[in-house]
Order: C-alpha cells, then sequence, then structure tokens
C-alpha cells in the first residue's frame, strides 16, 4: 500500500452533507484515516455555490467560491465524498472566479481545482487503491449520478472499489445511467417533470431486487430516497464512503434510512404512481 | 454552357444588408397585397388547418409540461421512439474508432464557418449565382414569407410540394401561403402525418414521433381523402402499408407540381452547391421534377469546403436516424440544362441568427446540425415531447436556440432555459460537441439578469440571502445548528408535508430531516475527545 506515505487531506464535506448527511462525511474521514491520511476538516468552507450557478445566479455563488479557495489553499489535497461537488468546484469555479475580476482569487482556485478530487478518484488514483478492506454482506446497486459520470468524470472508479468489497454482490439496476430528476433547483421549478423522472428511477430500484441503492452523491439520495420512502419500498439508500467504511469487526452495521412502509399507500397505489403529482401521503 | 444559365435578375445584390431587406420588401408588397384581398373573400382553406388553440406555445414551459405528462399514450409513443432511436444510435457510433476526433473536427469546421459566415456567405452566393441560381436575402420571417410567396405566384401556381424543412416551419411558411390561396403539400411522410393529422411536428427529425400506427391509420383514412387521392378502406396499420398509402397519395402531387420548396442540410460555399439528407426518396423527387425549385435556408448552414461534408455526412446519419448511411444525399449546384429544375431560387434566411452569432458564448448553438441526437437521449423530452417546448426547436438545442433566436423576451422562452435537470448527456452525444449544460447556464443567467435589471424578485432575494449565509463558514455552521434544532419537534426522519415552494418537493416524496447533529459540530466534538 501506497498510503504509509501519510498525506495531509482537507476533506470537502459539502453543505448537504454537513447538514443532512453526516455520517457520509464522517465515514471518509474515518476510511481515510484508516489508509493512513491525515484529514482535516476546514471550517471556512460552506457549499460549491452550484445552487446558485446552475439558476443563473453567478455572481451570488462567487462568496461560496472565496470561502472554498481559501479554506482548502493551505492543504495537500482536497477530497470531497459528492461527484457533483467536487465536478462543480473544478469545471466552475475557475469561471466565476474569472468572473469576479479577482486575479488572486483566480490564482488561488487554480492552484485548489488542480489538488481537488472526489474520494473515488482519490483512493485509486493517489492512493493507487482498490481494496480499502471494507466488508459489507449485502446486495446493492449502483445508481451512476450524472454529474459524478459526466462532470466529475468518475469512470469505472466507483464499481471498481466495489467489486473488492467483501460480501458485497452488486445487481444491475436498469436505466442506471439515467437522471433521477433531482437537477437541484429543476425539482422545483419543473416539479411534474422532476417527479415522473424519479418515479421511473423509484420502480427500476424497486424492481433490482436489491436491500441498498448506492450513489457517490447523496443529493440523488435524497431525491430517489424520499420516493423511495413516499412509495413505501424497502430500498435503503447508502453512500458509498459508508460501504467502504464498513468493516467485519464493527458491530454497528452503517447509519442508513430505514423507511417505514406506509401500510395505506402499499395497499391504495400497488401500480406506478409514474408523474402524477399531488397524490401526497394519506 | 453559360448561355444556358439563366440570368440573376430577381436576385438583389447590393452591399449593405438593410438595403437588399429594404428592397425585397418594397419589390413584394405590392404583388402580395393585391391578391390577399382575393384570396381572403373567395377561398376556404387548402390545406389541413393546423391545430386551433396555440394554447401550449404560450405557455410556459413547466405547465405546458404539466399538461403533456397528463396524456399516456403520448408518453408510451415517446418513450419507445427514443429508446429505439438512441440504442441503435450507440450502436453505429460504436463502430467508428475514430468517431471522437470525427466530433471534433466538425465542431471546429463549424466553428470556422460561424467565425467567418460573412465572406463564406458571399462566397456561397457567388458561386450560386456563377452556376445560375438566384440569391434572396431575408432579415426576417416575414420577408422570407414574402419572398417566397411573390416567386410562387410569378409563376402563376396555387401549390406547390415541399420538402421537409426546419426552416420554412420556423418562418411558419405553410401558414403565410395559405393566407395567399397557396396550398404547401409536405411530402415526407412523417410531415404527412403532421399536416393531415391537423397536428404541429414534436421532433426535427421524426416530427411524428408521439404519434403511433393505429394513430396514423386513422389520420390517413380520415384526412387524405379530403385533401386527394384516398386511403384504401382495408388500410391496414403495418408500416409498410402505411408507407404505400401515403406514395399513392402524393405521387399525384409530385407528377402535378410546377414548384417545390426545400430547406438545405447544408450550403458548400466553394461551389455553391447545396445537400440535402434524407431517407425516403421524396425529396428527391421534389428536387427533380418541378420546373421551379425554391430552397429556403438558414445564414448558418452554411460549410466552407467541398471536403467539409466528408466530416458532417459521416456525422449526421449515425447521430439522426441511427445509420451508416442515408438512403438519399441530393446535391445541385445551381441550374442543370435539360436536367431537374430549370429555375432555382436561393433564400438566405437570418432570423436572429446573426443575433445569436453576436453572443460568443451563445452562438455555439449555431453549430447544430439538426441530427436531433439531443432530443432523444434527453430524460425530459423523453417524457413531454416537442410541443411543450413551443418551437419547431425542441429538445436541449431547442432551449438553447429558440430563446436566443426570438430574444429571450417571453415567459415561455425564459422558462425554456430551465427546463432541463443539467444531467449533460446531450451533450456527450451531440456530433459537433456544442456545449448544451454550459449554453443552458449561460441563458439562465442572462434570464435572471434581465429580471434583475426590472426588479428585485423574491428569488433574487433568497438567491442573495443563502449566497450571504454560503460567504462565511461560521454563518453555515449557524444554519446547520439551527436545522438540527428541528428535530426537537420533528422527530420522525421523513416528512410528507413542506409548506410553500416545497410543496413541489413533497407533492411526489417524502422530505429527509436535517442531522440533529451537523458534521462540523461532531467534528468538532471529536477533536474535543481525542484531546
Amino acid at each position: 500500500m501506497t498510503a504509509n506515505i501519510q498525506k495531509k487531506v482537507a476533506l470537502f464535506a459539502t453543505c448537504i452533507n454537513d447538514v443532512m448527511f453526516p455520517d457520509t462525511c464522517m465515514a471518509t474521514v474515518r476510511l481515510l484515516e484508516r489508509l493512513g491520511c491525515r484529514v482535516c476538516f476546514p471550517p471556512q468552507q460552506t457549499c460549491c455555490g452550484q445552487m446558485f450557478t446552475n439558476t443563473g445566479y453567478f455572481n451570488e455563488a462567487i462568496a461560496s467560491v472565496r470561502a472554498c479557495a481559501s479554506a482548502f489553499e493551505p492543504y495537500e489535497y482536497v477530497v470531497g465524498p459528492s461527484g457533483s461537488c467536487v465536478g462543480s468546484l473544478r469545471e466552475q469555479h475557475p469561471l466565476l472566479a474569472e468572473l469576479s475580476g479577482d486575479t488572486a482569487l483566480q490564482q488561488t482556485v487554480k492552484a485548489v481545482v488542480d489538488k481537488t478530487y472526489e474520494l473515488t478518484e482519490f483512493l485509486v488514483d493517489v492512493l493507487g487503491i482498490e481494496d480499502v478492506g471494507a466488508y459489507f454482506p449485502h446486495t446493492v446497486v449502483f445508481h451512476q449520478s450524472c454529474h459524478s459520470l459526466r462532470v466529475a468524470r468518475l469512470g469505472d472508479r466507483p464499481r471498481r472499489l466495489m467489486e473488492k468489497v467483501r460480501g458485497l454482490t452488486l445487481l444491475p439496476l436498469e436505466a442506471d445511467d439515467q437522471c433521477c430528476g433531482f437537477g437541484g433547483t429543476f425539482s422545483v421549478k419543473n416539479p411534474d417533470l422532476s417527479a415522473a423522472m424519479v418515479s421511473e428511477k423509484a420502480r427500476c430500484v424497486a424492481k433490482s431486487g436489491a436491500e441498498y441503492l448506492v450513489t457517490v452523491d447523496n443529493a440523488c439520495l435524497m431525491n430517489i430516497g424520499g420516493a423511495l420512502h413516499r412509495d413505501g419500498i424497502a430500498v435503503r439508500t447508502i453512500h458509498l464512503a459508508e460501504i467502504l467504511c464498513s468493516q467485519e469487526c464493527e458491530r454497528d452495521e452503517p447509519h442508513v434510512c430505514h423507511p417505514q412502509p406506509n401500510r395505506a399507500l402499499l395497499t391504495h397505489n400497488k401500480g406506478e404512481k409514474d408523474g402524477r403529482v399531488g397524490g401526497g401521503a394519506p | 454552357m453559360t448561355d444556358a444559365r439563366r440570368s440573376t435578375q430577381t436576385s438583389v445584390r447590393s452591399p449593405q444588408h438593410s438595403e437588399r431587406s429594404g428592397q425585397m420588401r418594397d419589390t413584394h408588397r405590392s404583388a402580395s397585397t393585391c391578391d390577399a384581398q382575393h384570396s381572403a373573400q373567395t377561398r376556404g382553406r387548402r390545406t389541413p388547418a393546423p391545430p386551433p388553440d396555440p394554447l401550449l406555445e404560450s405557455l410556459p414551459f413547466p405547465l405546458a409540461a404539466r399538461q403533456l405528462l397528463q396524456n399516456q399514450q403520448l408518453r408510451a409513443n415517446l418513450r419507445h421512439a427514443t429508446h429505439t432511436i438512441r440504442s441503435k444510435r450507440k450502436s453505429v457510433v460504436a463502430e467508428l474508432p475514430h468517431w471522437e476526433e470525427l466530433r471534433s473536427a466538425g465542431a471546429a469546421m463549424k466553428d470556422r464557418a460561424l467565425c467567418s459566415l460573412d465572406s463564406y456567405l458571399e462566397q456561397l452566393e457567388a458561386n450560386l449565382i456563377q452556376n445560375g441560381a438566384q440569391v434572396h436575402w431575408a432579415s426576417d420571417a416575414a420577408e422570407a414569407q414574402r419572398i417566397v410567396t411573390c416567386l410562387i405566384k410569378a409563376h402563376g401556381v396555387d401549390e406547390v410540394v415541399k420538402i421537409k424543412s426546419m426552416v420554412t416551419q420556423e418562418i411558419e411558411l405553410n401558414e403565410a401561403l395559405e393566407a395567399e390561396g397557396i396550398a404547401a403539400w409536405e411530402t415526407d411522410l412523417a410531415e404527412l402525418i403532421v399536416q393531415l393529422g391537423h397536428d404541429r411536428p414534436s421532433n426535427i427529425l421524426v416530427p411524428a414521433i408521439h404519434r403511433n400506427r393505429d394513430e396514423v391509420r386513422e389520420i390517413f383514412l380520415r384526412e387524405m381523402k379530403l385533401y386527394g387521392q384516398a386511403a384504401p378502406d382495408d388500410l391496414d396499420n403495418d408500416p409498410e402499408d402505411l408507407a404505400a398509402c401515403a406514395r399513392n397519395h402524393l405521387r399525384e402531387k409530385f407528377l402535378r407540381a410546377k414548384v417545390a420548396l426545400s430547406g438545405a442540410n447544408f450550403a458548400v460555399a466553394d461551389t455553391g452547391t447545396l445537400v440535402i439528407v434524407e431517407s425516403e426518396g421524396n425529396g428527391r423527387m421534389c428536387l427533380t421534377l418541378p420546373d421551379v425549385l425554391i430552397s429556403i435556408t438558414g445564414i448558418e448552414k452554411v460549410i466552407p469546403t467541398v471536403e467539409d461534408l466528408e466530416i458532417v455526412l459521416q456525422l449526421l446519419p449515425r447521430s439522426s436516424t441511427g445509420e451508416r448511411m442515408n438512403p438519399y444525399t441530393s446535391m445541385w449546384t445551381g441550374v442543370t440544362p435539360g436536367d431537374g429544375p430549370q429555375e432555382v431560387h436561393v433564400v438566405l434566411v437570418d432570423n436572429g441568427r446573426t443575433r445569436v452569432l453576436a453572443d460568443p458564448i451563445g452562438r455555439a448553438a449555431l453549430r447544430c446540425i439538426r441530427c436531433a441526437a439531443c432530443m432523444h437521449i434527453c430524460p425530459v423530452y423523453e417524457r413531454v415531447g416537442g410541443h411543450a417546448y413551443g418551437s419547431v426547436y425542441p429538445g436541449p438545442i431547442g432551449s438553447v436556440l429558440t430563446p436566443q433566436l426570438r430574444g429571450l423576451k417571453s415567459v415561455l422562452d425564459k422558462s425554456l432555459p430551465y427546463a432541463s435537470s443539467l444531467c449533460g448527456a446531450c451533450a456527450e452525444v451531440c456530433p459537433v460537441k456544442i456545449p448544451l449544460p454550459d449554453l443552458l447556464l449561460h441563458l439562465r443567467r442572462r434570464v435572471v439578469d434581465e429580471v434583475k435589471r426590472r426588479h428585485v424578485g423574491l428569488e433574487q432575494t433568497a438567491m442573495r440571502c443563502v449566497g450571504w449565509v454560503m460567504g462565511s463558514g461560521r454563518r453555515f455552521g449557524l444554519v446547520g445548528r439551527l436545522a438540527g434544532w428541528t428535530r426537537i419537534f420533528i422527530r420522525r426522519d421523513f416528512i410528507t408535508h413542506l409548506p410553500w415552494l416545497g410543496k413541489r418537493w413533497t407533492a411526489r416524496r417524502d422530505m429527509r430531516m436535517p442531522a440533529r447533529v451537523s458534521f462540523r459540530r461532531a467534528w468538532r466534538r471529536r477533536a474535543r475527545d481525542k484531546k
């Protein structure tokens, strides 16, 4: 293992993980520490600013860019457990920094971009590890989130890591490269379309027969998981970092959401609720 | 050979575009006004009327999408069609090891053409005239309509056959001709289905993608008899039968027509050659049978040299229909004496394109070669079809092209850049590498900036506030802490009802509650415990 040389890593927690999915961040920290890294959490960091940029509010995103730049500048590596946020940092921040007209910021951003990795990239490319010594005796399906595929360009790294997890069975997921319909503010600006898209994704996940749905982006999990929970489909959602962190000796299973099947919905709505909004919970 | 070529008496060539437009306008106004009254008084409609209520065209995208999502038949048809064509494309593209290089070459070639569009257009015009064609310039839709109407009337005919053409739909030529008492018959099978079905196209490549064969059969049986050769009573819903029926119906129109209208897939500047790429052969009929051919094309269709066809003729069929080669590729260079139309007109249409060209980021949309690959791969288009986009150009390319062509003014146009989840699948398949998600963001920014200029909106205020919070880790940490406190009141992991805008989320899915302790605080505790 090349991990013996201690690497100083700044964790890019991302706003959604910080507030909604702290377990993913903690799992990332434990995993990296287990592999011999020294992990820090620079508290100035906030968010990648995608919410603003992708809605057209470029100027409003610049504060986030500054926060990230100043937080991550002193570190050797920046690692985030999110394809979407890491992709945004790498692809959008240079553009936004240029827009701000601040040349010092542009330079800092460029330096930060060059050392920022998504977790799976960092494991496979920098640490050179595919077998992280994880144990997860469950059947899973993997949703390749759009931004991890096409913006951060993670390729097959997540799958390679999963293949080395002992006990894990990766099942095929129908239309796994299709968008789940989250799309940030898209889900609120085009709610009916987003609902139709997530319904189909939830249907495919339910059909797969897996125990867990895995992604490298918790935003997608929030969307698909919300739909699974609404439909009373007992597939749990989990971030890949939490799977990679879990080991055989651990007594506790990683924290996952356990949806409580809504009986009334199950009996009332056996068929696909695809695209129909306003149904809501009884 | 030169003596046999026609003179260019009606082409107006003066150095300044504005002058050209002005002259054209004056020449044709008198001709069209004299007949307008006559046609309005004496004639009913010649061709099937498009849908009477253009309601969808004025609705913002999310509302139009809501209506269309209800139509289960439409969704099933679209899903089947897009998935079929998607997988066909994927397999034929995989056959070419140099596909990525081809895409780059296509993008570079189109960029080269667009960067010097003015000189390539003049080169094209000179070569067209030299080869006996007559060239007309139209700055907008109305002017293009006038030019074409005048040319048709000059030949004393009241009907024309048409090849499927996007730009003629963009300038609403059929309805303009109908108003002048001229029947324009669509001869492309799918366009015929749309025209006879009193419908609007929903795809640029497969205009009737939203119809299935049973619906097509019904349309043929009901409508064909009203506009020419009737469909046989025992018509089957079998594709071969339907095609044979259409062929029969169209044959008499082809043989009767004196004037044909076409678009062009490419206009080659260095030779003055126009190119049409098609599958059915109906285009070939229009291009060769009638005496007069009027080709209407957008100015962005120019490609520099005939060698450049090598790139686009590989890219287009594989990206569009998923074929290695399309069945018919027609090329014509002006007039060939004794062969084909002996009078050839080319109308070069701007209609907003120079405005698109002026935007250094937005201009990439003009690279488009109209293959529709972005539509077929788009998860949004797949569910609502083309009608929700309120334009002849739907899907991701429509979302970036339409608002730019029309000027980002209407509520609909402002909603189009948001009609995407930014999944990026479109950019991956675009044969000329148009960075569609980047363009969508660029246009979203333009929408936001324009709204900002006029008033301070709610969304803007919210974004500004959240932006302020995100400017500091301390402020964001405080918000995370406040969010955690909500767990004191709500113990469950998920909530089923959110107020206000949140309703749009909880209408379909439950909302996960924030964590009791944010990572930030957990980290601090951990550090304390370690000490």
